[in-house]
């Protein structure tokens, strides 16, 4: 190659002179003919880089490849896939259904699947699509709801809840739980709510946001007291009274009992549908006080009945006790020992406030039980005014029955614990605007300029009334003060509107 | 006189059919060093994929459609483990099966009579790796090669099945690949745990060691399903090798099976024991068992250049339609033709074998060759494979 570049250059250029014959004699400068290959073995470097393959070799195939009979197709099929796998979204490649069209490694099957290398397809817009993830939802929610009647209850029976209620601060907070916890119930649902001191429209309006299509709302004619054991006395004539009703209305189901203040387990719901005629369930009782290592708790014997184990003192648990082959033979009891003289009387005292010896809500019955006369009502229950004589309630469903070895333990035996017990009220002079809704809205009489920030500079206005606001301060003396500043003038700001809103909005608790 | 048989069968039956009775199958006594001594050398053949080859024979030597008396067998057996010669990471070397095979088929000829007697038509092997009787692993050099020569005329049991493929013969019996029965009895969770997951996939999309580019591994349909609904929150899609993968298949709706360096996987196979409507993204497949189970209507079958729009077809199915087919997977029948338990249980995928060999029943008399008639080239096939064993 050298030697005809030689040639050439003195045939064309003899007047260049002996410089570029030296040169290429010489050997250090190269001649025109291999710096062309090495410029275009430069040029198809680059051009690889870029491409990201083996351009030279695309171009060796496409010159010399005698064999192939669709060069053009072949070019775009390799140029396609190569660049399809740089993830460009394009169309499949034409060739798949091609036989005659070998790609890189040279097989073919003799179906309309080609062995070898595919593009990858990407769609132009590779994400979801908000209607088909809800089409999807639904899908899913339609296998779940067969699933449920394939695998779950059959022939789940109605759920009849028993809960007295009254007004008070913490209703909206105690009813707005049960009420969420029943409207995810799946099954049917009969509620009855007895409120002391009559029906109101303040519990009718938290009732309303439910949606729950059978709620029964009684008043009951006396006003709840203040002291706990009188309230005791008081739930228990309300629950009565429910009782009454699902007796007279022959409603059909499993009552079961739900103090407002109570937390139910969505689990609770599934294991009373396996109730025959009276369960026992185990209530986790939940005393806030400040001594919670001196809670213990302790087997009640019944008069019949005999101690069957231990305890461990550890469980705050209200509940029934089996023996190995699951029957009833015991209860457990909150012991109320370690609390003597120092639990709460009244609403407002700061002291533990106890449960009683056997909470109604661990218990569940079958309402054919309280019918006046059903053919297959079995004849250990008794009636429920002979019990009830003269309206003064009892304490448990027990006195119901003349043999309380009937009762079936729900919950593996008392073992899972699928409802809490615990009894939180406000104080007895605590005051909260009707139905939780500040009407009219109040005023803002400190603006914003009063709060610090720091580019505004600190001014008073005119119209402030600081003496007001500090009074009010002075009047809770349970609140922390901070030392920031902006905390305390929000504060002030709050404790204007306590005192504003108590000022206008006066109801009793 | 015209005997006119009526058969009436939904796919149920089909399955239920009890081969006893039907056919004798006759067992070769072959040297240990073809199946017992392979096995001792590396007992992990037992719970791989391919494990199929090893139960096949200890369910064929203890079942009542054996024969000890070749001469009135209709169907002969030879029990050749070929893909036991594992790699230290368990993938099968099919690179001495072909030899292997051979040697086999000189023994049984040399001595017995009944493999010259038909050549081989009445002879069936269970060939489950990849490509079946191909020994390959790589597609295009499995084509190459074709099926072994010597197996022209015989039935092939085979997991691997695509339409108008050469590694697929006409009259074979496609299986579905061993899954340990034990393992997915013991991961099987409350019916009643509600399916929350849409889409459900664990596996590789890329294969990067030995197709880094991507689009050579499934045809580039698994990439595509990567790169199409990785963000989306109804596939839940991943290459974790997490623990709870059974349960998780367990609370799907939907179990993707695309292909992978080959057509088949176990994920069919886990699918329908798991009661997961398996979306089977493989072109022209041919599926186990596929004149026994109406995998139309259980499956969802996708084409691989519809991948992009998997979503909008799996959404797009009517909530009836999902519902029928989680019936039709339920029925204990189609999970138990899937399993190969031992002991071996009625319908389960052995019975299911025999019941398609007692299908091809009576041979046909052409089938039998005159003495010295040969068909088969000894001599076929690359040279590697001549040398022996």
């Amino acid at each position: 190659m050298k030697l005809s570049a030689l040639q050439n250059n003195r045939r064309s250029n003899s007047f260049r002179g002996a410089s570029l014959l030296d040169s290429s004699v010489d050997g250090s400068i190269k001649s025109p003919a291999a710096i062309f290959w090495l410029v275009l073995h430069g040029l198809c470097c680059l051009i690889s880089l870029v491409l990201g393959f083996r351009f030279s070799r695309l171009v060796f195939f496409l010159l010399f490849s005698s064999s192939t009979t669709t060069p053009p197709i072949n070019l775009f099929s390799t140029a396609n896939s190569f660049t399809e796998t740089l993830s460009l979204h394009t169309s499949p490649p034409p060739n798949l259904n091609l036989t005659p069209l070998i790609p890189q490694n040279g097989v073919v099957t003799s179906s309309g699947v080609v062995v070898g290398r595919h593009g990858i397809l990407i769609r132009p817009w590779p994400h979801p699509n908000p209607n088909e993830v809800m089409k999807a939802h639904r899908i899913i929610e339609r296998v779940q709801e067969e699933q449920r009647i394939q695998f779950g209850i059959k022939n789940p029976r109605t759920i009849i809840v028993v809960t007295p209620t009254y007004v008070r601060t913490f209703q909206t907070l105690h009813l707005t739980g049960v009420m969420h916890s029943l409207m995810l119930v799946p099954y049917d649902l009969v509620w009855i709510l007895v409120e002391a001191g009559g029906k109101t429209n303040e519990t009718a309006s938290i009732l309303g946001k439910s949606g729950l299509r059978s709620i029964i709302h009684i008043g009951f004619n006396q006003r709840m007291p203040s002291s706990w054991e009188e309230r005791r006395k008081t739930e228990n004539q309300m629950r009565l009274r429910a009782l009454r009703v699902v007796r007279d209305q022959k409603l059909e189901g499993i009552v079961m009992f739900a103090d407002d203040s109570n937390m139910h387990s969505m689990e609770l719901f599934d294991e009373i549908q396996k109730l025959k005629y009276i369960g026992a369930l185990s209530v986790g009782i939940l005393v806030h006080s400040g001594n919670s290592d001196e809670l213990s708790s302790v087997i009640v014997t019944q008069k019949k009945d005999e101690v069957v184990g231990a305890e461990d003192p550890s469980m705050p648990i209200q509940g029934p006790a089996c023996n190995s082959s699951g029957q009833v033979v015991g209860w457990h009891t909150f012991n109320s020992l370690p609390y003597e003289g120092k639990s709460a009387t009244y609403i407002d005292d700061k002291a533990p406030v106890l449960p009683s010896k056997l909470e109604w809500s661990g218990f569940v019955l079958n309402s054919r039980l309280l019918w006046k006369d059903a053919e297959d009502r079995p004849e250990w229950v008794k009636d429920l005014d002979a019990v009830d004589r003269n309206g003064e309630g009892f304490a448990s469903p027990l006195f119901l029955l003349k043999d309380t070895s009937v009762v079936e333990p729900l919950g593996s035996c008392g073992r899972k614990v699928m409802l809490w017990w615990l009894r939180v009220e406000a104080r007895a002079d605590s005051k909260f605007p009707s139905g939780w809704i500040i009407d009219p809205p109040l005023e803002i009489t400190i603006p914003a300029k009063r709060t610090p920030w720091p580019d505004a500079p600190p001014e008073l206005p005119p119209d402030v009334k600081v003496v007001n606001v500090d009074e009010h301060v002075e009047k809770r003396p349970a609140r922390t003060r901070s030392s920031r500043s902006k905390h305390r003038s929000k504060r002030k700001r709050e404790a204007k509107l306590a005192a504003d809103v108590s000022a206008k909005h006066s109801v009793e608790n | 006189m015209l005997y006119i048989w009526i058969n009436i069968g939904s796919a149920g039956d089909v399955l239920e059919d009890d081969p006893v009775g039907r056919l004798k199958v006759f067992v070769y006594e072959l040297p240990s060093k073809y199946n017992k001594k392979i096995l001792q050398k590396d007992p992990r053949c037992l719970t791989h994929m391919f494990a199929a080859e090893i139960f096949m024979h200890r369910f064929l030597l203890s079942s009542p459609v054996r024969t000890l008396n070749p001469e009135e067998a209709d169907w002969f057996y030879t029990p050749v483990y070929t893909t036991c010669d594992l790699t230290p990471n368990g993938l099968p070397l099919p690179f001495k099966s072909p030899r292997m095979m051979r040697s086999a088929i000189q023994l049984i000829s040399s001595n017995w009579p009944y493999w010259n007697r038909t050549e081989g038509a009445d002879h069936f092997f269970v060939v489950p790796h990849d490509f079946g009787a191909c020994f390959h692993y790589q597609e295009e050099k499995a084509i190459e090669r074709g099926i072994l020569p010597l197996l022209q005329r015989a039935t092939l049991v085979q997991t691997f099945g695509q339409r108008n493929h050469v590694c697929l013969k006409e009259g074979s019996i496609t299986i579905p690949p061993y899954a340990p029965p034990q393992k997915m009895q013991a991961h099987l969770i409350p019916p009643d745990t509600p399916r929350s997951i849409f889409v459900y996939f664990r596996g590789l999309f890329y294969d990067v060691g030995n197709d880094p580019e991507g689009g050579y591994y499934a045809r580039g349909a698994r990439a595509s399903v990567w790169e199409n609904f990785k963000d989306n929150p109804l596939f839940d899609i991943s290459t974790e090798h997490p623990t709870t993968y059974y349960e998780d298949m367990q609370r799907a709706v939907f179990c993707l099976c695309p292909l992978g360096w080959a057509p088949w996987s176990p994920r069919l196979v886990e699918g329908v024991i798991f009661g997961c409507i398996p979306v089977i993204i493989a072109d022209d497949i041919v599926l186990p068992f596929a004149d026994a189970i109406p995998w139309e209507e259980i499956g969802v079958f996708v084409a691989e250049k519809d991948v992009p729009k998997l979503d909008t077809i799996l959404t797009s199915i009517p909530p009836e339609v999902i519902l029928r087919k989680q019936r039709l997977l339920a029925n204990p029948s189609m999970k138990q033709a899937m399993l190969f338990p031992q002991p071996a249980q009625p319908g389960d995928a052995f019975h299911q074998i025999l019941n398609g060999l007692a299908r091809k029943l009576p041979h046909d008399k052409s089938i039998y060759l005159k003495p010295g008639q040969k068909v088969l080239n000894w001599t076929a096939g690359p040279g590697g494979d001549l040398k022996p064993w």
